[in-house]
């Protein structure tokens, strides 16, 4: 297996499937970039965080589209696409302009096959960046996938590594249903083994990167990473954990987390979206509900507070959930006493 | 109108002010020391001096992420400012903000703003506010050429004619959103037009010029004042640096900042004027230079000897009052 990027496999992912299928389109901000400019060099970005780059020059002007800052039209635009028998992804630069695209997502996409009675699709993929990191400050950094899992009509992606990027990104596309796929900014540098060609992650399964048998720690994007250096702290402490990454929370795979709980007994969720409402707090309701008597300690949630994303190193630093913390919670639910 | 020679003075220790931080954050930047997205203004200064100039404290402005220079003009202090942008406590916002987020309401500088186009419809209402308590205060919306694409600008267009308000439009058209040429992302390459299309006066002028900018502003404000509602107002200008600090500029030709810098530069073209007519002497704006660069020099040390928020201060802020806390 070849060793890429989380970016380089959503770039692979994208350049298989424009490949593959023809109405596969793309359309946002600086797609490409460079359309109008001085230098004469047309494709100028490749997308601001060069996820798209290659695909103009291949796939031309078509079905690569450089779209004004219309965020509402972005989405809405992707949403005739589809409803008209392509296949269109349309980026959101951050996930914070959902808010400018936020009736087109929830009230148009994720309704029309309930409110047509089944009788239509909308196989639209809406790519988007989330996460704090790059000290982007409060418009810039939100997790907001707690949101748009919040909505039925449509799935929710959340890719931690390269491979499962381009796994998950494939599955996406090829679904027929509107699917918000959410890439954290911070993870774009990030290496690992990418299997090669045709590769799918399937939606509602959940990866166990590691098995344990005192506590489950069920951790979303950005925040498996900072499970797994949490888990080598505890292995010290002979604190043995089982890693869940659920890689989409809408659909939610409950039974790996069930299963998972009803071993260890412990639960913590880590999640770097505000607390309240959010995946974090859906997941340990869950399993409250359905694995109680499994239960050998309260449920512990590893979150960001509920305060916008701030802008100074310090702040965010402290926003963010840290390894150290998550082992705290670690701990604390191993060391609990009834 | 001819400016007084004080007033001339302040203008251009404004424009001076804004360049000087400009080019001085575009140096500082690369230490590493300053964290975040910063969209350096050098190059526009006379659209936000120009304009700003026409204003007082009880008039409102809303800006944009490229935000350093209209809060500069509508007088938001420059060392709070550079301490915001390096994160510190005791900066304009508390750290909290950065250079996308700097604002001093109590100037009427209603903030930068990280949302393309989230400012126009908030500066329609500041101008509804200003009309229905018959203050005569006006709101102008700085926005930029990418941002006269947005829904929500086409929006407060149409309500500010309906409700005739008393605000200006201000798009800043220095050719580029991001990285797309304004030539291909505004359909018909026409902001002013287009805004004339919603029923309100509307003009383009040389954002290079400070005097052209000033006197084209200063009758959409009597306008406004007077109870004449909207006005669009756009000015061609450049940007001397890429989109934000580290933008390779693929997009640019090769020489085209050096040339701006020879043919568009709003400091050169204000010296020319002043002293071509004799309003100003060479020697009077030397001084000035000499003050803002001491100013800019004493900003930044500060800035970086500073001390940051604390943990603690992650909590404060979120709500004027919230029962039980914040968890
Ligand atoms: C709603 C929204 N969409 C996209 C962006 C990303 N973005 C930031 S600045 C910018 C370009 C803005 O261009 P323009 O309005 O011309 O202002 P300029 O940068 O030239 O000052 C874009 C696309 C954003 N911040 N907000
Ligand atoms: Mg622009």
């Amino acid at each position: 297996m070849a060793v890429k990027t989380y970016r380089e496999a959503l770039n692979e992912a994208l350049h298989l499937e424009f490949e593959r299928d023809e109405n596969v389109v793309i359309l946002g901000e600086d797609v490409s970039g460079g359309a109008g400019g001085t230098s004469g060099e047309r494709e100028a970005s490749g997308g601001i965080f060069g996820v798209s780059a290659g695909l103009l020059p291949r796939f031309g002007e078509a079905r690569v589209i450089d779209t004004p800052i219309s965020e509402s039209n972005i989405v809405g635009a992707a949403n005739g696409l589809a409803l008209a028998g392509k296949r269109p992804i349309a980026e959101l630069m951050f996930a914070d302009f959902i808010g400018v695209s936020f009736d087109q997502i929830i009230n148009q996409a994720a309704k029309f096959r309930y409110m047509f009675g089944g009788r239509t699709r909308c196989p639209v993929v809406i790519r988007t960046t989330y996460g704090t990191g790059m000290n982007a400050a409060a418009q810039h950094s939100q997790a907001l996938y707690p949101v748009i899992t919040h909505i039925p009509g449509i799935k929710v992606a959340i890719p931690s590594n390269p491979a499962d990027a381009k796994g998950l990104l494939i599955t996406a596309i090829r679904d027929d249903d509107p699917v918000m796929f959410f890439e954290h900014k911070a993870l774009y540098g990030k290496k690992g083994e990418v299997p090669e060609g045709e590769y799918l992650v399937p939606f509602g399964k959940a990866n166990i990167l590691a098995e344990g048998d005192d506590v489950t720690i069920v951790a979303i994007g950005r925040m498996v990473h900072f499970a797994e250096k949490a888990m080598k702290t505890l292995a010290k402490d002979g604190i043995g954990v089982e890693l869940i990454d659920p890689r989409t929370t809408s659909p939610l795979d409950e039974e790996a987390i069930l299963d998972s709980v009803e071993k260890t007994g412990r639960l913590v969720v880590v999640d770097e979206a505000n607390p309240r409402c959010s995946v974090a707090r859906d997941i340990a309701a869950i399993v409250a509900d359905k694995a109680f008597s499994s239960l050998r300690a309260p449920i512990k949630c590893v979150t960001a507070p509920h305060t916008p994303v701030p802008f100074a190193r310090e702040l965010e630093f402290a926003y963010t959930p840290s390894p150290d913390k998550i082992a705290a919670a670690a701990k604390a639910t191993v060391e609990f006493a009834a | 109108m001819q400016l007084s020679r004080e007033e001339l003075l302040r203008a251009y220790r404004q424009m001076k002010t804004i360049r000087e931080f400009e080019e001085r954050l575009h140096v500082e930047i690369t230490t590493g020391e300053i964290a975040g997205f910063t969209h350096l203004y050098a190059g526009q200064e006379a659209v936000a001096v120009g304009v700003c100039e026409n204003l007082n404290d009880s008039d409102y402005i809303i800006s944009t992420h490229r935000g350093h220079g209209h809060c500069i003009a509508k007088g938001c202090d420059v060392k709070g400012m550079m301490k915001e942008i390096y994160g510190r406590k005791d900066g304009l916002c508390g750290g909290k903000g950065g250079s996308m987020h700097i604002a001093d309401v109590s100037k009427g500088m209603l903030g930068a703003n990280g949302i393309v186009g989230g400012g126009p419809p908030i500066a329609l209402g500041a101008a509804m506010a200003a009309k229905i308590d018959g203050t005569g205060a006006v709101s102008v919306a700085f926005g930029g050429d990418g941002s006269c694409n947005q829904g929500t600008v086409f929006e407060a267009m149409n309500m500010a004619v309906v409700l005739q308000s008393p605000i200006i439009f201000v798009f800043e058209n220095n050719g580029y959103s991001e990285h797309t040429g304004a030539d291909y992302a505004v359909g018909s390459g026409d902001i002013a037009g287009r805004a004339a299309g919603f029923g309100m006066p509307a003009a383009c002028g040389d954002g290079s010029d400070f005097f052209e900018v000033h006197a084209m502003t200063r009758e959409a404000v009597e306008r406004a004042r007077d109870g004449g509602g909207p006005t669009t107002l756009e000015f061609k200008t450049t940007r001397f640096f890429g989109h934000f600090e580290g933008d390779p500029q693929r997009y640019r030709a090769k020489d085209e900042v050096k040339k701006h810098r020879e043919t568009m530069d709003a400091l050169k073209i204000f010296r020319d004027k002043v002293t071509k007519a004799k309003l100003l002497t060479k020697k009077a704006m030397d001084e000035i230079d000499a003050e803002v660069l001491k100013l800019i020099d004493e900003a930044v040390e500060e800035a970086r000897a500073a001390p940051p928020p604390t943990p603690d201060d992650l909590l404060t802020d979120v709500y004027i009052s919230y029962e039980g806390g914040i968890q």
